[in-house]
């Protein structure tokens, strides 16, 4: 049992220290944030903002669960289901329409510019467009239908670019060299290469708009969002915890749906 | 009979199935158009035009103002704090929801060994329980806790933390159950607690990758603080709901543009941070 | 009695059998050799020895504990008396030697120790004690995806030793060492059960080392076993038996073939069982 020299007591630190000035960093820059947000946690952790929430949580049992208040929740739900079903589909329409100057078929200018208003409207949030549309078309579902047909449309048209420029070339040229215009090329070759990626991301999408549409009625586009705001401001905490039931009940069978179909289509033969 | 055969042969077999399906189509689309409430004519009612037209007119020049600038300044940091308060809390939410979820440092499995069936009940509670947390929007939270707790960024750092644990600690625990797994399970199989095979044998491994996704969930949370603040969680996107409700188009595109510049400063901080890692 | 194992049986999930009416006891202090062509689980029986296998039937005592019937927290504490040495090192790449050698006593050290030795080790001298045993002191700060692998397969091994267990278990502790190394290894681990009287059980794929260091000598053949003699009476045609479903050679630690064949038994070369070299 020999004692340890100086220098490998100095070796045997465990963190190197990049390392440690990285996580003193990260420490810094937390605490920092919640200094900025004059931000209290321990205040959470009290006895009475516990009875607090705890006060907070039980308004919302029992649920409203009258014949009535579940029939708007059926409407809401199917509006919002509508939302998403239309916003998708113009999407899918809209950037299919862009995605053809999007991967350099029309050339490259044309390519910047349309991948450039792709990328705008991918960055803005759907809730945010949603804000716009409310303004542009009224409340109600339109502006939600919209905001999500403009968002979605970025996304959309992105990856289909993206699919089109991946696409063997070989079929639409052989068509061209033997007479055929290229649009017509295009539809009778290239698309049907391309169709079942393009509907495989569309439906992907919609699961996903489904979610997002549940909540646009925030801003007054329409569906179980603006029941959950309508209630809420109106401190009808029963009722709103029905819609908030109902949102979930509807991601859940949502998600369940998708993973069925996904399993299906895996299938060899299916 | 050979004119039978013949007038099938001049038949397309498909257009019986495609008719059907096209009228499909249509019989569901109708309604649902009604129901989305689907009318373009809307866009062009003179009252909303005029509405919108003023203001988008006023998205040119953007309002460069250096009062209102500070303000949305303030707002963004704000934003940012929002976040990385928010994302803290998440983590340290899910370390041990992570860890206990994780099937990789379950001594009951070594064996298999007493306490299975409790085990078992308890991973799949956590999970429900996760799920709950995930499954309903950070928006509603936020709402929810803006009702609570009032106006202001907390709420937004709390619904953060919610969602955002839930979803971290879901992704804990599958890193920590793919991956070499060997060396945390011998350290059970003499005797270490779980705490320790985690640091000692899983953490070596998979610290790049828990760090990495993390950074990348921070990335997420600016975004969603910002729509938070439209439901009056502060930040930015309280600047931006204020400023569209007085329909003052100038403000509302700086706000556009400075969250357009936000988005991509934490893409490239997330990426750097994460090449870092690496 | 260290151990005692009475009838095991062991079926996989997928219904494979592993072992089949499994007899085996050890008083303090012995030592013994597992030998048997590959699938003959070897390691199935240490890992049954180890507590990290169930059996399916037959009863265990490890330790005087049945691990089965233990509770949580006295699984873990029989479970941190038992010392594993395994064929491939579970140790973490980016992990130093240090650490990994550390981890050995981490179902004896009270938390708070282990985790400051994450930042800091709480004992340097020990680990590199067991690590020049092993004639790899040098390497005690080095991280362990900077070795061979002999070089950690003895990692692992200084880890066992310095978790100082009541019963040692080594599961093929040499297949990546060369001849000198692995007589090293063996020695170190024979010394230190000798040293402190506990018992040690190894499984070894080849041969000549078993019957060199390890008195008593079990053969087990497709999950059964199918002799437990000293190491003196294990002669040609035993071992002939056991591997008989090989190639007609047994495998030895140099390579060079113990020839079993109709030509080498004429000549009756008698198996060279090297005493073992005396250590303190």
């Amino acid at each position: 049992m020999s004692a340890t020299t100086l220098a490998e007591r100095r070796g045997a630190l465990g963190i190197c220290v990049y390392c440690w000035g990285a996580i003193a960093c990260l420490i810094a820059v937390v605490w920092a944030s919640f200094a900025y947000l004059a931000l209290d946690v321990s205040r959470l952790f009290t006895r009475e903002s516990a009875g607090y929430m705890l006060d907070f949580i039980a308004r919302f049992f029992p649920p409203d669960l009258s014949a009535g208040f579940l029939r708007r929740i059926a409407q809401g739900t199917l509006e919002t289901l509508a939302i998403s079903a239309v916003g998708t589909l113009l999407a899918a329409l809209a950037g299919l329409l862009l995605a053809l100057p999007a991967s350099g078929r029309l050339g490259p200018v044309f390519k910047a510019l349309t991948r450039f208003a792709l990328n705008f409207l991918r960055s803005v949030p759907e809730l945010v467009w949603a804000a716009l549309m409310v303004l542009a078309a009224g409340l109600g579902p339109f502006a939600g239908t919209l905001a999500l047909a403009l968002h979605t449309s970025g996304v959309l048209g992105r990856l289909f670019a993206e699919s089109l420029e991946n696409a063997p070339p070989e079929p639409a040229r052989a068509l061209v060299e033997s007479g055929a215009a290229p649009a017509l090329a295009f539809v009778y070759a290239t698309l049907p290469l391309i169709t079942p990626q393009l509907i495989a991301y569309s439906l992907y999408r919609w699961e996903m708009n489904i979610r997002m549409a549940t909540v646009l009625g925030f801003v007054g586009a329409g569906g179980l969002g603006q029941m959950l705001y309508y209630e809420l401001s109106l401190l009808h905490e029963p009722q709103a915890g029905t819609v908030i039931i109902a949102m979930l009940a509807l991601v859940v069978v949502v998600d369940a749906v998708s993973a069925w179909v996904r399993r299906r289509q895996m299938r060899p033969g299916g | 009979m050979p004119t039978d055969t013949t007038q099938q042969g001049l038949r397309d077999p498909d257009a019986r199935a495609r008719a059907t399906w096209a009228l499909a189509a249509v019989v569901v689309l109708w309604p649902l158009l009604l129901v989305a409430e689907f009318r373009p004519a809307d866009l062009f009612d003179p009252r909303n035009l005029k509405v919108m037209g003023g203001f988008l007119g006023q998205f040119f020049p953007p309002n460069l103002n250096g009062e209102f600038l500070g303000l949305a300044l303030r707002a963004t940091v704000e934003t940012l704090a929002m976040a990385t308060a928010g994302i803290a809390l998440a983590a340290l939410l899910a370390a041990p929801l992570g860890l206990a979820l994780s099937h990789s440092l379950s001594i009951s499995r070594i064996g298999p060994g007493p306490g299975r069936a409790t085990g078992e009940a308890l991973r799949a509670l956590t999970r429900l329980a996760l799920l709950a947390l995930r499954g309903i929007p950070e928006i509603v939270w936020a709402l929810l806790l803006v009702r609570a707790f009032g106006l202001g960024p907390a709420a937004g750092v709390l619904a953060i933390a919610v969602t955002y644990g839930g979803m971290l600690g879901k992704v804990y625990s599958e890193i920590l159950e793919s991956g070499d797994t060997r060396p945390a399970r011998v350290l059970l199989e003499s005797g270490s607690g779980r705490l320790m095979a985690f640091f000692y044998g899983l953490l070596p491994g998979s610290a790049q990758e828990l760090a990495s996704y993390t950074v990348y969930r921070w990335e997420c949370a600016v975004r969603a603080s910002v729509i938070m603040g439209f439901v009056g969680a502060g930040g930015l996107g309280q600047l931006m709901d204020q400023s569209m409700k007085m329909l003052n188009g100038g403000e509302v595109s700086t706000i556009l543009i400075i969250f357009l510049l936000l988005v991509l400063l934490a893409d490239a901080i997330s990426g750097a941070v994460r090449r870092a890692l690496a | 009695m260290s151990f005692e194992l009475t009838q095991i049986g062991l079926v996989h999930a997928n219904g494979q059998r592993a072992l089949r009416a499994v007899t085996l006891a050890a008083g303090r202090g012995e030592r013994l050799a597992i030998i048997g062509p590959s699938g003959a689980g070897k390691s199935t029986l240490l890992r049954v020895l180890g507590t990290s296998m169930r059996p399916t039937e037959g009863r265990v005592s490890v330790l005087e504990r049945n691990p089965w019937q233990l509770s949580g927290a006295e699984l873990k504490r029989l479970r941190s008396r038992i010392g594993v040495v395994h064929q491939a090192p579970p140790i973490p790449p980016r992990q130093r030697a240090i650490t990994a050698v550390i981890a050995g006593r981490l179902g004896q050290w009270p938390w708070w120790k282990s985790a400051l030795s994450l930042l800091y080790p709480a004992d340097i001298a020990g680990p590199r004690e067991q690590l020049a045993r092993l004639d790899l002191a040098d390497r005690l700060f080095e991280r362990c995806d900077q070795l061979s692998g002999g070089q950690l397969q003895r990692v692992g091994v200084a880890r066992v030793l310095y978790q100082r267990p009541d019963l040692l278990l080594a599961d093929e502790p040499v297949s990546a060492m060369d001849p000198a190394l692995a007589d090293l290894t063996v020695s170190q681990l024979h010394s230190e059960a000798a040293a402190r009287g506990v018992t040690l059980v190894a499984s070894l794929h080849v041969v000549d080392i078993a019957l060199r260091w390890f008195p008593r000598v079990i053969g087990l053949k497709a999950g059964e076993i199918v002799f437990d003699l000293p190491a003196a009476k294990v002669s040609d045609s035993v071992l002939r038996d056991l591997y008989v479903s090989e190639t007609g050679t047994l495998p030895t630690q140099d390579n060079q073939p113990l020839d079993i064949g109709p030509a080498a038994l004429a000549e009756k070369p008698a198996l060279k069982i090297i005493p073992p070299p005396r250590v303190i």
